[in-house]
């Protein structure tokens, strides 16, 4: 039986009105570190395209937040992730609702794109960038993590699915990471940011490429084996050439992340999931 | 960094002297149309033999606009991945259309008919896309509004930056961009 003395009581309406920030702000104001990623990248490309590009993301980023308008036409399909502490209860409207009227909120006082269609045949605009591809999950605690992110489709369009056999092992992994990143070439904006998932069964392989992309630049994974495996990745994927926007250079990827789980005696499922150099989330925890 | 100018519309003798890899800056008009304009373009083409524009010289640009925030022209837009409209480009380009704007790879059958017809494939910077509208002064929807971020749009724009990825011979930048720099 639930003991309701220990629990937290959170009005719904503080989730859509945070929500309706992170929206605005995860498409306007491009986050410090991934400025960084595009400062250190400048120095170090060879391409002088590529170095053009990079100057272009930098001045980019800076009209959008003095601005306020979004760094990129496409504000995304919004991605939440709800992570709720076990001690929490929730009052006023709906958790789904409070974020789906957050997002409506967010996308119409921030002038970001409405880009969602009803039925993915019929193609009719909804009209208010919903509804988000929430994702909840149940943790210890009586605080609630809330990640917003805008996840633009030039991008997502290029994410695969494979499901490997155990004995395909490291290099059937790095084959199929390489030849992805290969195949989104100039069309997901590169220097990409990669989220890899690896394990579980297939949806869950690339829900986690998914939350991948939620880590920060330069975050190495704490296990030993996946983090070797992201430089080994890094170092392949910026050999392939492909460069800023595509043009030819050295910097294709910003970063790998890999996150992992146990999987099947049977199976290998691996997912690769491309964010463009823009790297769009915001999180609070309430 | 040195740019060619180019005014448009534009004769293609002088299109001709685009070379994969030249960095361009357009003055003049382009037509501003994504995936469900070039739909209806099609569609309407079929039933009618007529376009809603004379494609004769003209530009294309593959990009639909966020919302125009107050005091501004139109919203932020940059460049959408071009080979979702690959499909609707080959008549378009046996119709006169000279010029296409976007970003990413195309398929064979454009390239094909943009060596046919003496066309040029442009880039611009995929991301850009509050930089980029900068250089948009004016705009209007000439068809399709109920499509809103997806309407047919005639745009103006001054000094809008682009690359050429695929000149009239079908030289192609991304390949040999890519060659250049792979280990």
């Amino acid at each position: 039986m639930l003991n309701y003395e220990i629990m937290r009581l959170i009005d719904t309406i503080k989730i859509k009105n945070a929500v309706e920030k992170m929206c605005i702000e995860a498409c306007c104001k491009i986050s410090f570190d991934v400025i960084g990623c595009y400062d250190a990248a400048l120095a170090d490309e060879s391409s002088p395209m590529g170095e053009e590009v990079l100057r272009q993301l930098i001045e980019n980023a800076k009209i959008a937040s003095t601005e306020n308008i979004p760094a990129c036409q496409d504000t995304g399909m919004s991605v939440v992730f709800a992570d709720i502490g076990e001690e929490v209860s929730f009052t006023g409207m709906s958790i789904t609702k409070a974020i789906n009227d957050g997002i409506r909120d967010g996308y119409e006082k921030g002038f970001l794109r409405k880009s969602i269609v009803k039925h993915p045949l019929d193609r009719v605009n909804t009209g208010d960038n919903t509804p988000a591809v929430i994702y909840y999950d149940l943790l210890k605690g009586n605080k609630v993590k809330l990640t917003v992110m805008p996840k633009g489709f030039g991008s997502e369009n290029m994410s695969a699915l494979c499901m490997l056999k155990p004995s395909d092992g490291e290099k059937g992994i790095i084959d199929f990471v390489i030849d992805t990143i290969d195949k989104a070439g100039p069309n997901a904006c590169p220097p990409l940011f990669v989220g890899i998932g690896l394990g579980g069964t297939a949806d869950k392989a690339m829900l986690l490429a998914k939350r991948a992309l939620l880590r920060k630049p330069g975050d190495r994974s704490s296990k030993k084996i996946d983090a070797k495996l992201e430089r080994i990745l890094i170092n392949k994927a910026n050999e392939l050439g492909i460069g800023p926007a595509g043009l030819g250079g050295n910097t294709t990827v910003f970063d790998i992340f890999i996150e992992s789980y146990p999987t099947h005696i049977a199976g290998l499922p691996v997912a690769v999931n491309i964010s463009c150099h823009s790297l769009r989330h915001r999180e609070i925890i309430i | 960094m040195t740019y060619k100018k180019i005014n448009l519309p534009c004769k293609r003798e002088l299109l001709i002297d685009l070379k994969s890899g030249d960095q361009v800056k357009i003055t003049g008009v382009l037509y501003m149309a994504r995936d469900a304009a070039h739909k209806k373009i099609t569609e309407d083409f079929l039933l009618t033999g007529e376009f809603p524009f004379d494609l004769k010289e003209q530009g294309i640009y593959y990009s639909g606009p966020a919302p125009a925030a107050p005091g501004c022209v139109i919203g932020p837009a940059g460049p959408t991945t071009s080979m979702r409209m690959d499909i609707f480009t080959p008549v378009l380009l046996e119709n006169g259309l000279a010029v296409m704007i976007g970003k990413g790879d195309r398929s064979k059958e454009v390239v094909e008919s943009i060596k046919r017809n003496k066309a040029v494939y442009l880039a611009a910077t995929g991301g850009a896309a509050a930089l980029i509208s900068r250089c948009i002064k004016q705009q209007e929807i000439i068809a399709y509004e109920e499509l809103g971020a997806e309407a047919l749009r005639k745009i103006y724009v001054e000094d809008f930056p682009a690359i050429v990825i695929i000149d009239c011979d079908g030289n192609n930048l991304y390949k040999t961009g890519r060659e250049k720099y792979r280990l």
